[in-house]
């Protein structure tokens, strides 16, 4: 399994934190297509993806246990 | 002593310079980020601040490493606060101590940079008619590649 978390205009969207779904072998472009499609999500080519905490390509794999996190751009400071 | 945290609680600047005293500095630079009540003539009523926290951290402490690569001697402290936060109130605080002032400046500068870029924390804007996640204030940012790139991390 794997956590797949959601953060600012995502998370209002989603609805959820985060979700427990099998992304195990997909590549972060997949999941980010998958469940733009399935949440309508907004604006995904400006989302960066972290996994375990890093910043992740589009073409990186994601493993079995890796924590996923979509990232809109940040606007902290 | 943790040098970089995300906080709930109102940010205590002066605990934030502190961490960054060192007998070998000759200039502290402070940095003070604070909530704005006009942004091009819109009024703000206050700001909610999100963070994924564990990442957040990590990034804070990559800025720390890379402002320490840069700039000798330096050494730098930095807290970021979460939740509601009211028109005045302190959204940041960056400390950087170097043994000149010249540095200290600098290193204080780019650290504000990079949170604006790497740093996932994000800023709810509410106003009298409504409210809106602020990503890249303008839009004008796409990620191809799904992170940064190299361009984007090196100022």
């Amino acid at each position: 399994m794997n956590k797949v978390m959601f953060f600012a205009h995502l998370r209002d969207v989603v609805g959820e934190e985060f979700l427990s779904l099998e992304a195990a072998g997909k590549t972060v472009a997949v999941l980010k297509a998958e469940l733009a499609a399935k949440y309508d999500l907004p604006r995904m080519d400006t989302v960066m993806t972290a996994i375990n905490e890093e910043f992740a390509s589009n073409d990186e794999v994601i493993r079995e246990g890796d924590e996923v996190a979509f990232i809109p751009p940040v606007s902290g400071g | 002593m943790k040098l970089y945290e995300i906080s709930k609680e109102p940010i205590d600047i002066q605990a934030v310079i502190d961490k960054v005293i060192q007998r070998e500095a000759g200039a502290i630079t402070t940095f003070i980020g604070t909530v704005r009540e006009f942004t091009k003539g819109k009024k703000t009523l206050f700001l909610i601040y999100e963070a994924y926290e564990a990442m957040a951290v990590k990034k804070l402490e990559q800025i720390g490493w890379e402002i320490e690569e840069r700039w000798e001697g330096c050494k730098v402290a930095i807290t970021h606060r979460v939740g509601r936060l009211d028109i005045t109130d302190v959204a940041v605080v960056i400390a950087v101590s170097t043994p000149h002032r010249a540095d200290a400046y600098e290193a204080n500068r780019y650290a504000i940079e990079r949170i604006k870029e790497i740093v996932p924390i994000w800023k709810k804007e509410h106003w009298e008619d409504g409210e809106e996640w602020m990503g890249n204030q303008l839009e004008t940012v796409a990620y191809p590649s799904g992170k940064p790139e190299a361009g984007d991390l090196d100022e």
